[in-house]
């Protein structure tokens, strides 16, 4: 069958008006989510599927918001959902979340304190995996969704649908854990802490506060290097080598070294550009704490670092996706989920894709990739 | 690794392996193919099965048949896999493609209380007809020329109950067969397939 878009879409927006208490202890007052659907949810409610974002995502799962600007306005997963793809939205009810502390809607550091009516800016607390979980848990009440037949998400998404098997085990059947691991590795958090650093750094950063400065052009202050800089170190680790020389090598801008600081291999262009069109879209104080999210989770943490004993909470079955050219969330990380999973008893699918994009594999749609997940949509009952 | 038989010709031995797994047991397919072992096991008697392969095609064909599939590679070994965690650890049809022989019979023999283990014997009249003819044996069972054979390992009955005798792995049960029939009369001339109920001395006493 040939698959189509779930065409144009508009987000919609939650708001929840009960204070939720958060994991490192503050709370907030209130809070709303923006949220997106595609297809019916069925009328036993029995047919729902969550799609969890990873660091740079949000809520615009699939489809595209200007008719006109089709490829601009696409959804980051659009590959994934939709008629006749692997989450097919002729038989599930999907629903694409931005996530607490995002800058596309839901709420965040930009969004009004109403204890001060300013922006939250470096005020708005630190939010984690279980934060997130604990306030899609409140959209999924507010939209009747007792139970997901599925909660599904790559790299930091993956950890949510993992957390959801944790905080909620009686709600979620199954869930679909991509190119994600039970926990950071050093390395993962070395990495996101230069790109803290870079944005911390950044003059025009104002200590968090930036949304009440304007720079020299009257435009307001966002510390744009640096959560360039981040972006360019953290795009680095989603690819692998090989991909980099293939689509890269050390081609030259300019066919010959001009022996200065300019760009000179195309390489270099490439990541200032991603860096660039990135700092215009997304906003600092959230890239820093979706990276301490990133850093916290840890469901062994409170178990002596036990995976096993940690998830034997769990009821879900499982599918879990790594990829062999992904070094940020290397194939390593998803096999000890799996054997932990093994450990509890539990039903689990295992598939180690070999795609050479690495960490970014996850959002292609690599033939083998999409057959199993395809197979797994298909197998669950509604 | 990957299954390299079609599973159509191995059914018929699906059907004794199924006669020694017991109700609800917890049941480790190794190069499971697509999972229509697991699935029969599944179906007759409630066992909770997990396949392992490392073939795309076997992987996506496992969950389409409801199996669940791990896709490892067997040559790193079952490291993973805690000990006693199954009740029969299976390689059906596949421990001739396995370089590390030993170790993966005494993994299997690790984590599983048993091992089940079938193979094509290569002492089978027709195979050594080949080779006193001067050619590779090519059957039902050994369906690949020399230089596309996925099979890395090349023995008889005989030599795989030399190895179990000296490895002190227990021959609990062994069935063989030819064309599907059973062959009681010297299985290691006149099986083309042979069957296997492995133990450990320290299980079997």
């Amino acid at each position: 069958m040939k698959s189509s878009s779930v065409g144009q879409v508009t987000p919609k927006k939650a708001y929840f008006d009960a204070p939720i208490a958060l994991k490192s202890g503050a709370a907030l007052p209130e809070f709303s989510l923006a949220y997106e659907t595609y297809g019916e949810l069925n009328a036993a409610k029995s047919n729902a599927v969550l799609v969890c974002h990873a660091l740079s995502g949000n809520h615009h799962v699939a489809g595209f918001y200007d008719p006109a600007n089709k490829k601009e306005t696409l959804g980051w997963w659009d590959n994934l959902v939709g008629p006749g793809k692997p989450l097919d939205t002729r038989r599930f009810f999907v629903v694409g979340v931005n996530n607490l502390g995002g800058c596309h809607g839901s709420t965040g550091p930009r969004s009004k304190n109403p204890a001060t009516n300013r922006p939250y800016g470096a005020d708005f607390p630190l939010v984690t995996v279980e934060d997130w979980v604990a306030a899609q848990a409140r959209l999924a009440d507010s939209l009747g969704i007792d139970t997901w037949a599925a909660v599904i998400g790559g790299s930091l998404g993956g950890m949510q649908a993992l957390q959801w098997t944790l905080a909620f085990p009686d709600r979620v059947r199954h869930a679909l854990v991509i190119a994600s691991t039970p926990r950071l590795s050093a390395q993962n958090i070395a990495f996101n802490e230069v790109a803290r650093q870079a944005i911390l750094s950044d003059p025009d950063f104002h200590g968090g506060h930036y949304y009440a400065y304007t720079d020299d052009q009257g435009e307001e202050a966002i510390p744009r290097n640096g959560l360039k800089l981040a972006r360019m170190v953290g795009h680095i680790t989603y690819l692998s080598d090989s991909q980099l020389a293939e689509k890269f090598g050390r081609r030259l801008r300019h066919g010959k070294h001009r022996f200065h600081y300019d760009v000179e291999f195309e390489i270099e262009s490439y990541l200032r550009h991603q860096g660039d069109k990135f700092a215009c879209i997304f906003d600092a104080n959230t890239y820093l704490l979706t990276t301490k999210a990133l850093d916290y989770f840890d469901p062994a943490f409170e178990y002596d670092g036990n995976l096993r004993l940690a998830l034997a909470r769990a009821r879900a079955n499982f599918f879990v996706a790594s990829f062999t050219t992904d070094w940020r969330f290397s194939p390593e990380n998803s096999r000890e989920l799996v054997y932990a999973l093994l450990h509890n008893g539990l039903n689990v699918s295992y598939a180690e894709i070999d795609c050479p994009a690495g960490h970014d594999s996850f959002l292609l749609d690599d033939p083998c990739y999409h057959a199993a997940l395809t197979a797994y949509l298909e197998g669950i009952s509604l | 690794m990957s299954t390299p038989h079609s599973r159509m010709d191995g059914r018929f031995d699906f059907l004794h392996i199924a006669r020694w797994i017991r109700e609800n047991e917890r049941v480790l397919d190794l190069g499971c193919g697509d999972g229509a072992l697991l699935s029969l096991l599944k179906r007759e008697k409630n066992a909770r099965g997990y396949g392992v392969d490392l073939d795309a095609k076997n992987v996506a064909a496992c969950i389409r048949n409801g199996v669940n599939v791990l896709q490892f590679n067997l040559e790193r070994g079952l490291s993973g896999f805690e000990d006693n965690s199954f009740d029969h650890v299976i390689m059906s049809l596949s421990l001739q493609t396995v370089r590390h022989t030993v170790p993966i019979l005494k993994e299997m023999l690790r984590v599983g209380h048993e091992a089940v283990v079938s193979f094509p014997n290569f002492g089978f009249a027709p195979h050594r007809a080949a080779i006193a003819a001067g050619r590779m044996p090519v059957s039902r069972h050994l369906p690949y020329q020399w230089f596309n054979s996925p099979n890395v390992r090349f023995f008889t009955i005989a030599d795989f109950e030399a190895l179990c005798a000296e490895e002190n792995i227990v021959i609990l049960e062994c069935l063989s067969f030819a064309d599907g029939a059973f062959i009681t009369d010297d299985p290691n001339l006149n099986a083309e397939v042979a069957l296997y109920r492995l133990g450990r001395p320290d299980l079997t006493a």
